[in-house]
């Protein structure tokens, strides 16, 4: 099977789609000329041309705003924002139009646009650049939201996201651009709202999903080691729709659920998962529920600092030494 | 254009122009056939007797949230949307009655729709801010400031991606001009060469903020920043929004050039029905636009003039353009509402299928 980088795997994604879909158009800063801030669609420019690919000006209000509206006829455009934390400029957009023009209209249109970036801390770039904004987004009905992991499903989530006829916001990760992993061949597209389980266990569930996969399975591995435990992880992959049957499946095996997301606490992915396992599942668990997130703080600069105030490998595994 | 505060009413005429209209002779208008021109007059007064009729529906109760008549404006939406084709597409804001009727939606499912009844165009879901018929190329009613025109932006965008000649009007009031979202709109259409025309319906007022106070400079001048072209026209007549926009339109698609094109209007309710509209302007400045400017006047006088219009039609108009909307109260007082088991239909559009397309949870809801 071929080994393609986070990154690669989302621009096999992209070029596979325009391909297929002449209504398929890439837009956003520095996509075309400059090969992407991250370099996700290098290459396509001069592979598709300026149609397809469109560099806009700095301006999301404008741009995901037109796209939003390019959409309502019928054109299917993925739209990068540099990060998910430029969001903010575009907000008004995101969530009264994209989400609400649906509903608001009877069920008479259909926005299948695609919003897509990276939304994480831990690059040093400070509070505006660093913004996990999944939460925010799932909150407003009408909107979904994809969170892969690894390259396959990241590839795949990308195709399904691009064929939705609903709006989709795709959020990635910097750190993750660059991992690696196996990518099967062909056209293949993963369901909405079916969660992976990463890796099978009997002692306790870790609900996770983006990077914080990766710091829980390093975690379980360590403490298979020195402990012998034998830990669950469940990556989620799509936040909204969610898999809330693989959750209450797997704490109903291990009774103890641990929850780790790159989120501050508040009102956090993690909050709403605590809040349906304890409505649903409450005589399966033998432990309260623990979350492992961000620091309640707004995203520190000092590099070193900033790796303690996100979820890593140390502090997962010190979560999950309380339950078990 | 800067709105200045008219002389008083005793200085000037307390009618109509009676003269005939400078725009009778535009290409665009001398072609209209006796129909058309009866057709342009019927629906300036059915959006007019429409809206009145909401007036006292508003007012016992019936309507729900607010009520933003567009009462005075007529001639613009009426004209405007008399131009399009089938390739060209209108959006506005939430003084979208007008426009709505203007491009040929019923009149009933609109009142239920402030009714907040299942048979109203969003289906209850939208109100009277949000009123939309995609099948008319009529993309909303948008409750948010400036916040539609990226979109109609986008519709532009989508119609020139896709071929098609044809062009988008995005309307917005005065006060929308001083929109961020606005403005990155202007920017994308001119550096993309887009089909579109941001049509300023300048009232004078955003909400109780007169021009002068809200906004810097000329409002269509801005055009000028973006290497735009623009046109400035007045809103009473009718002949005139049409002689302005048919060439802005034309050029749209023809060129796919956009265009800004302030239309001088006035609108004799407060911003909304829950607007006191006593704080922030004189009754004489009403009266006289009233008085002098009224659209739906000067064009009466103007097919008067062309003997187009009889005493008798003109009666026979309005008496039907009343029943219309007492229909519309009937059909509305007679029309269910959605029940609580509609509120999470038309949410996404894959739950509104008879098989979803995703797996898992999509909403959560509680006891």
């Amino acid at each position: 099977m071929p080994v393609l980088t986070y990154r690669e795997a989302i621009r096999a994604a992209l070029s596979e789609e325009i391909e297929r879909d002449p209504n398929v158009v890439i837009m956003g800063e520095e996509v075309a000329q400059f090969n992407g801030a991250y370099k996700v669609t290098e290459g396509m420019l001069e592979k598709y041309g300026p149609k397809r690919i469109v560099d806009t000006p700095i301006s999301e209000a404008g741009f995901i705003g037109m796209g939003i509206g390019a959409s309502m006829l019928g054109i299917r455009p993925v739209m990068e924002l540099m990060f998910w934390s430029f969001y903010s400029v575009a907000f008004d957009q995101i969530v009264n139009n994209a989400a609400n023009v649906r509903y608001m209209s009877g069920g008479q249109i259909a926005c299948p646009i695609v919003i897509r970036g990276p939304a994480n801390g831990g690059t040093n770039v400070g509070a505006t650049h660093s913004h996990t904004v999944e939460n925010i987004l799932a909150h407003h009905p009408g909107l979904k939201v994809v969170v892969p992991s690894n390259a396959a499903d990241a590839k795949a989530l990308m195709k399904t996201a691009i064929r939705d006829n609903d709006p989709v916001m795709f959020l990635e990760n910097t750190i993750l651009y660059g991992e690696k992993g196996e990518v099967p061949e062909g056209d293949i597209t993963l369901p909405f709202g079916r969660a992976a389980i990463a890796r099978t266990g009997k002692d306790l569930t870790i609900v996770t999903y983006g990077r914080c996969v990766l710091h829980s399975l390093a975690a379980a591995e360590t403490l298979r080691a020195s402990k012998g435990f034998d830990i669950e992880i469940i990556d989620l992959r799509t936040i909204r729709p969610l898999d809330v049957d693989t959750i209450l499946r797997s704490v109903a095996k291990t009774h103890r659920l641990l929850i780790v997301e790159e989120q501050r606490p508040y009102c956090s992915i993690g909050s709403h998962i605590a809040a349906i396992v304890q409505e649903e599942a409450f005589d399966e668990l033998d432990a309260p529920i623990l979350r492992v997130g961000t620091i309640d703080a707004p995203s520190i600069y000092s590099p070193p600092v900033e790796k303690q105030q996100i979820p890593n490998v140390d502090r997962v595994i010190a979560g999950i030494l309380r339950l078990l | 254009m800067s709105k200045k505060s008219p002389e008083s009413a005793e200085t000037k005429s307390d009618a109509c122009a009676v003269k005939p209209s400078t725009h009778a002779s535009a290409p665009v208008n001398a072609a209209l056939s006796n129909a058309q021109r009866i057709e342009l007059y019927r629906k300036m007064v059915r959006i007019r007797r429409f809206e009145e009729r909401c007036l006292p529906v508003y007012n016992s109760g019936k309507i729900g949230g607010f009520l933003h008549l567009y009462i005075g404006q007529e001639a613009v939406a009426v004209g405007a949307c008399s131009l399009m084709g089938k390739d060209d597409h209108v959006i506005t804001a939430y003084r979208d009655h007008g426009h709505a009727i203007a491009v040929g939606m019923d009149t009933k499912p609109l009142m239920a729709e402030l009714y907040g009844k299942i048979t109203g165009c969003s289906k209850g879901k939208g109100g009277s801010m949000h009123y939309f018929a995609p099948d008319l190329n009529y993309w909303g009613g948008h409750g948010i400031v400036g916040g539609q025109i990226p979109l109609g932006t986008g519709l532009a965008y989508a119609v020139k991606y896709q071929g098609k000649k044809g062009a988008a009007m995005a309307f917005m009031g005065d006060g929308a001009v001083n929109q961020g979202a606005v403005h990155e709109a202007y920017n994308l259409a001119a550096l993309w060469d887009l089909p579109v025309l941001f049509v300023i319906e300048n009232n004078g007022y955003s909400m109780g903020t007169s021009q002068e106070r809200s906004s810097a400079g000329e409002l269509g001048k801005r055009a000028e920043a973006y290497d735009m072209k623009f046109y400035i026209c007045g809103g009473h007549d009718v002949y005139e929004v049409r002689a302005t926009l048919d060439a802005a339109l034309t050029r749209a698609r023809e060129q796919s050039k956009p265009a800004v094109v302030e239309i001088d209007t006035y609108r004799y309710r407060g911003h909304s029905v829950a607007d006191p509209d006593k704080t922030y302007r004189d009754r004489a400045e009403i009266e006289d636009y009233r008085k002098t400017k009224d659209p739906i006047q000067v064009f009466q006088n103007q097919l008067v003039l062309e003997k187009v219009l009889t005493p008798a039609l003109i009666e026979e108009i309005d008496a039907e353009a009343r029943a219309e909307s007492e229909r519309a109260v009937e059909f509305a007082e007679a029309s269910p509402f959605p029940t609580a088991a509609d509120i999470q239909k038309d949410v996404y559009w894959e739950t509104d299928q008879p098989k979803r397309t995703s797996e898992g949870r999509i909403f959560f809801n509680q006891p």
